[in-house]
């Protein structure tokens, strides 16, 4: 791996002390890895969430893969498969569950999915502190992302490849169905394909953040980096280009401030992009200081 | 999927008894008429009277409580609602929002080219929004936008057009342009149906003009319509629902398309203006006073 013969290059990134522990350590590979594939998805992903006005229900859709997995860890253990599949599940089913019921009685959306993920957390909250140790609850609740495997890590790649390749067929509907919902339903079916193809998306990336990053953190990764570079850029594309760049950045940042200042990874990474944020709220072009202040010369026309 | 190049050639639209409403009650009560292919029809009434629901099932968003829309099944039709769901903050290029009416030509998977560009920009251009094409949605003022909704219905190219209140927000000027944009529609052969409230407007620019209020009041060739007696006539409708307005005796069996329906059915809303009845039948040569 680290022949200085072979590559000057892996050389010096072995010898440097910032970067070296990514190389040297197969654990920070396969964190580097892991992040890398949930970057590459997980953002473009909460682009639409946040276009979608949905930035919360994501939030709500995280805790409600907990009794999902739970039931998985019930089951079978520390499963990957097994917690994997009961998230998925749990996930869909409130997604449709609580689509269903804003469709067809007076409650909202909001309201109907809120009701949903509270009963799905409070099971799940239930089942884990029954059967599980605290230790597995720690690595449900924050991730695991320094101890990923060669199956989660192929788990992750998957979920990036079905992400990336489901955008691309559905991206015309799907920004048809938030910029104009009535129209996409009035010159097709696509609608509810997209609005539910879309829910699945979500769900799958928060199962792989889940696995990496915790279900609590999971979110972090999807709603910040496009909340951060809708404070830069006007467009959808550089909107998704810079997104993904972000979770990237924050993601390398991250892990290595987590391994040299020897503080739990998740966090780490999160807080990386809170500071981003942060940082481009007060700064970026349409951060909060410009916003405030006209700018001081005009245009004739 | 729709056909690449759609019949030019509208449909008639055929009512018969058609109630619309919601939560049984009436918006629309027993209308039955015909809207000859190529018609550029002004529907008109006081608030209330039913005209959105009238173009919502008419856009076959909304199913009749009984009676049916004739004709329009599998019609590509451009609807423009009165609030539409655009979301103008959505980060997006005028262009790439107005070539959403390609739809029938792109689909789902398809990719934008530059032939579909090229149109793009020529609907922006008859529209007046040259130079617009790369500006955000978000810099577009309301009559603006509303010129580049019109764009996006001209790539729609259906043959029945439905809009509500589309002048509404508009300037003078730019009503005038749309207004000029309808007779052109109507010249290529399409039925055009719009709901409007300015009664200047459709006297100087529509040749039919529908008066609901609730039922049918008149259709006809506008200056008729628009007669005095009639328009007192749809003024006193009663504009809220009765909860406890006794059911509608006249079923879709008892009064046949065309056909006045009884007059002996006791709604409280109807016995205040019980000529209403008399001219429930729908012939355009019938409507005069």
């Amino acid at each position: 791996m680290s022949d200085p013969a072979v590559s000057p290059f892996l050389a010096w990134l072995v010898g440097n002390p910032l970067l070296g522990p990514l190389v040297e350590f197969g654990f920070m590979r396969s964190a580097l890895l892991g992040c890398v594939a949930l970057s590459l998805s997980a953002a473009p992903v909460g682009v639409f969430l946040m276009l979608r006005r949905m930035s919360l229900t994501g939030d709500a859709m995280a805790h409600a893969i907990l009794p999902g997995a739970a039931i998985g860890y019930l089951l079978f253990g520390l499963s990957l498969t097994a917690m994997t599949v009961g998230g998925v599940l749990a996930g869909l089913a409130v997604a449709v569950g609580s689509g269903l019921v804003a469709r067809n009685t007076v409650l909202r959306e909001d309201t109907s999915l809120a009701a949903f993920y509270l009963l799905s957390l409070a099971l799940g909250v239930l089942i884990v502190s029954v059967r599980g140790n605290s230790v597995d609850l720690l690595h449900v609740l924050f991730g695991t992302v320094l101890a990923l495997d060669d199956a989660a890590l192929g788990l992750l790649g998957g979920i990036c490849a079905v992400t990336l390749g489901s955008l691309a067929l559905l991206y015309r509907p799907l920004v048809m169905e938030c910029l104009d919902p009535g129209f996409l339903r009035q010159v097709s079916r696509w609608s509810p394909v997209a609005h539910y193809g879309f829910l699945g998306l979500l769900v799958i990336n928060l199962v792989a953040g889940f696995h990496a990053l915790g279900t609590l953190m999971a979110v972090g990764i999807m709603v910040l980096p496009a909340a951060t570079a809708r404070f830069w850029v006007r467009r959808l594309t550089p909107l998704l280009l810079l997104a993904t760049a972000l979770a990237l950045t924050a993601s390398l940042v991250g892990l290595l401030l987590s391994y040299h200042a020897d503080l739990p990874t998740s966090p780490m990474i999160v807080l990386s992009l809170g500071a981003f944020y942060l940082l481009s709220l007060l700064f970026a072009p349409q951060g909060a200081l410009r916003h405030q202040r006209p700018a001081s010369s005009h245009l004739k026309a | 999927m729709h056909p690449v190049h759609p019949a030019t050639t509208a449909p008639a639209i055929e009512l018969s008894n058609l109630t619309l409403g919601y939560d049984r009650h009436p918006a629309v009560h027993h209308l039955s008429l015909r809207i000859e292919p190529g018609s550029l029809v002004a529907v008109v009434g006081p608030n209330g009277a039913g005209k959105s629901t009238l173009i919502k099932a008419l856009a076959g968003e909304l199913r009749p409580i009984s009676g049916a829309v004739g004709g329009l099944a599998g019609q590509r039709i451009a609807w423009l609602p009165q609030h539409s769901g655009l979301d103008p903050t959505f980060p997006i290029d005028v262009r790439r929002m107005v070539a959403m009416g390609l739809w029938h030509r792109v689909g789902a998977l398809g990719r934008l080219t530059a032939e579909h560009r090229r149109l793009c920009d020529e609907a922006l251009a008859s529209v007046g929004l040259t130079g617009f094409e790369t500006r955000g949605l978000d810099t577009l003022s309301g009559g603006q936008l509303q010129r580049a909704l019109f764009a996006r219905l001209i790539l729609q190219d259906a043959p029945v057009v439905l809009l509500d209140e589309p002048f509404a927000a508009v300037d003078n000027p730019t009503s005038a342009d749309l207004l000029a944009l309808l007779h052109h529609w109507q010249q290529q052969g399409k039925t055009v149906v719009v709901v409007l409230h300015d009664l200047a407007q459709v006297r100087a620019h529509f040749p039919l003009t529908l008066l609901l209020a609730r039922e049918l009041v008149a259709y006809g060739p506008t200056a008729e319509v628009l007669s005095e007696t009639h328009w007192a006539r749809a003024q006193r409708m009663q504009e809220p629902f009765d909860d406890d307005a006794p059911l509608c005796a006249a079923s879709p069996e008892t009064s046949g398309e065309g056909h006045a329906h009884t007059h002996a059915h006791p709604h409280s809303h109807s016995d205040a203006h019980p000529q209403a009845h008399a001219h429930g039948h729908s012939h355009r040569e019938e409507a005069l006073p």
